[in-house]
């Protein structure tokens, strides 16, 4: 008898007839065979976008920032919406992965491979804005805190830019050793299925010489525990930190205390938002359905709905506070630059994409429905996208002094960089979904005695029987 | 490590798994290891194996960086190159908090997982015997190492009244060596023919 038992009220998590060697099958088979046109296509375009990103940002290094329209009232623009808006996104991975693993939520197996490899991208892409907009890139190292001749000068520890620095980093650090040390038994499958001499090495490096041993897998077991335990918090802090960038400043719009949670919160609709875009194409292309049912969508969209709504009430707790706090500069860059004003258009973009249109998912129905949630996804990065770009641009552009007001649109450079990124993002992430597992085998194996559809259909002898007999046959199972 | 004799059962169903570690543990026989393709819950409790440790470690590694962090940053501020950063205090505890709880996490992440690979002997060009090439996809894979007392064929017979499939005996290191997936090792498999002769 197994030891875990779940009720049959709970929806299957995984569906079809299955055993362990199916889910092998059915997951690792993408990766032993040729890809098909759509993956090429896709992966040259992205190639494409990738080539004129780096030519974009060649094009910025060689002639200056000052290819950038942005200017002295408007020094962050793109670059650093494109920043906030690319770390938030990495937050769903971190999120699947770590804190529905403290959580105890079934239905993570299916999707945390694939959003971890999100987040890891997601990072690559955030970590190149700041960089780069420095100006000058190749002086990037000095912020980094390394003994040097000049003195040696330190970095400002103080500084909330530096916090970022730490926080970027470590959060990508420790995303690829979880991200890693998950995928090693996954690579080991791989390997030892192999028909061909180079899938064997590649795998076999890979997979670090990991046999399944049930010592490995109790350490296994507690490193992945212990690394969710830091996850949650640090996924947290890192978009915390972020806020800092913005909140410790004395800038009208950006000074105000609700930015850490607020941040934390747009970060994970939009980080489950790009995770829904990926999967159902995904799911869709590697005919993976049966793993990434409909189930594990509506509970996504149940979070999305729930951090679209806090997003909403801290929008509205933003022009409360605006007015009541009865200070004079704030109340005009909420009521009449950011809700008004010739930048006023992207503050209603991101009001409907945010608050407004995300509220379809109260309904079950939507909520399951595969083309409303792929269309949502895509309305609701939008929208998380504009919410940066006006916390960013509508508190600067109008500054104290009137004759410094100014308006902003980006240059082809900006453009360009903002695409290369989609162009790094995706020619990852189609690397990964040709190469990588992208659905952890091992995790769906150790969940599908108790969650699988075949097998839950076992448990009604269960249902019917007292609650006392079952937990004497539990005491006495082994 | 060593080149050791091995005779290997397969089961399919951990249910006719946890029975059978437990005969054989009963049984005396020297259990080798239990290879499973994903984390079976209570099995290393089976097997006997005492709890790791790990989580100890990612504990001392996290205060380590807990104490970097922080000793680092006063030691700049206060000591190496004290500067009037607008007035405010050499030792800004509250701003501190955020590098210090950074590094934390980092030394935790990255200790713990080094260690949990130098402990399990993972590293990319490490090559380990694989008993069954289906101990990653959905077998149960037991194997006991025989030793001097033990009679092999009493071990198989043992073994396929616990219920294990696919019985084998196997010459094998133990251990762990550098070499490829995708090639037999000339130097490995000369150190078995010794054995053997």
């Amino acid at each position: 008898m197994h030891l875990k038992y779940e009720s049959t009220l709970r929806e299957p998590l995984v569906d079809g007839v299955k055993d362990y060697h199916q889910v092998t099958e059915d997951i690792i088979s993408p990766i032993e065979g040729k890809p098909g046109k759509l993956w090429y296509v896709g992966f040259f375009i992205s190639l494409t976008l990738l080539g004129f990103g780096a030519f974009s940002v060649f094009w910025q290094i060689y002639f200056g920032v000052g290819v950038w329209n942005l200017n002295k009232t408007i020094g962050w623009g793109w670059d650093i919406t494109n920043f906030v808006w690319w770390v938030g996104i990495g937050h769903a991975g971190t999120l699947i992965s770590a804190i529905l693993l403290l959580f105890r939520q079934g239905w993570r197996t299916g999707v945390n491979r694939a959003a971890e490899a999100m987040t890891i991208f997601a990072v690559m892409c955030a970590g190149q804005f700041p960089i780069i907009h420095m100006g000058r890139v190749w002086m990037a190292f000095f912020i980094l805190p390394y003994p040097n001749t000049r003195g040696p000068v330190w970095v400002n520890f103080n500084s909330p830019l530096l916090w970022d620095v730490f926080a970027i980093s470590t959060y990508f650090t420790v995303s690829l050793l979880f991200w890693y040390s998950g995928l090693l038994p996954d690579f080991a499958t791989v390997r030892d299925r192999a028909k061909t001499k180079l899938r064997k090495l590649l795998y076999g490096v890979a997979a670090f010489g990991w046999t399944g041993s049930t010592k490995h897998w109790q350490r296994h077991e507690a490193l992945s525990l212990v690394l969710a335990g830091l996850s949650t918090p640090l996924v947290l802090s890192v978009h915390t930190i972020v806020s800092f960038d913005f909140a410790t400043s004395v800038i009208p719009g950006w000074h105000t205390t609700i930015f850490p949670p607020y941040f934390v919160a747009g970060a994970i609709f939009s980080g489950f938002a790009m995770v829904q875009t990926l999967l159902i194409i995904t799911r869709k292309v590697l005919h993976l359905e049966e793993y990434i049912t409909l189930g594990h969508m509506e509970a996504m969209n149940k979070v999305i709905v729930l951090t679209g709504s806090v997003v909403g009430c801290a929008y509205l707790t933003e022009l409360f506070m605006a007015w009541y706090g009865a200070n004079p500069y704030e109340f005009a860059t909420f009521f009449k630059y950011r809700a008004a004003g010739p930048l006023g258009w992207s503050y209603w973009i991101m009001m409907t994409c945010n608050v407004i249109t995300p509220q379809v998912f109260w309904f079950r129905k939507m909520r399951r429905n595969v083309m409303v949630t792929f269309v949502m996804s895509i309305i609701v990065n939008i929208g998380m996208w504009f919410e940066r770009f006006v916390i960013i641009c509508t508190s600067l552009y109008r500054d104290y002094l009137p004759s410094s007001w100014a308006y902003y649109r980006p240059s082809w450079p900006e453009v360009g960089f903002y695409m290369g990124t989609f162009g790094l993002f995706f020619t990852c992430f189609f690397l990964f979904a040709k190469y990588f597992p992208v659905i952890a085998v091992a995790e769906i194996k150790a969940v599908l005695k108790t969650s699988g559809e075949n097998y839950k259909e076992k448990m009604e002898v269960y249902e019917e029987e007292s609650a006392e007999k079952f937990a004497h046959d539990v005491a006495h199972a082994h | 490590m060593a080149v050791k004799k091995f005779v290997v059962g397969l089961f399919d169903d951990e249910a006719v798994l946890f029975p059978a570690v437990k005969k054989v543990r009963t049984a005396g026989y020297k259990l080798h290891d239990v290879y499973t393709p994903f984390p079976v819950h209570g099995l290393d409790h089976a097997m006997g194996l005492r709890e790791t440790s790990l989580h100890t470690a990612g504990f001392i590694y996290g205060i380590t960086g807990t104490t970097t962090a922080l000793s680092f940053m006063s030691w700049v501020f206060n000591v190496d190159w004290p500067l009037n950063i607008g007035g405010k205090p050499h030792f800004p505890l509250p701003a501190f908090i955020p590098i210090t709880f950074e590094l934390t996490v980092l030394f935790a992440a990255v200790g713990m997982v080094m260690t949990f690979c130098y402990l399990c002997q993972l590293m990319p060009g490490v090559k380990k015997h694989i008993f069954h090439p289906r101990q990653t996809d959905d077998k149960f894979v037991m194997v006991i190492e025989l030793t001097e007392k033990t009679n092999a064929e009493e071990v198989k017979s043992f073994l396929a009244a616990a219920g294990a499939q696919d019985i084998n005996e196997q010459k094998a290191e133990a251990g762990w060596w550098f070499g490829r997936y995708d090639k037999d090792d000339e130097p490995y498999l000369r150190k078995i023919q010794t054995a053997n002769a």
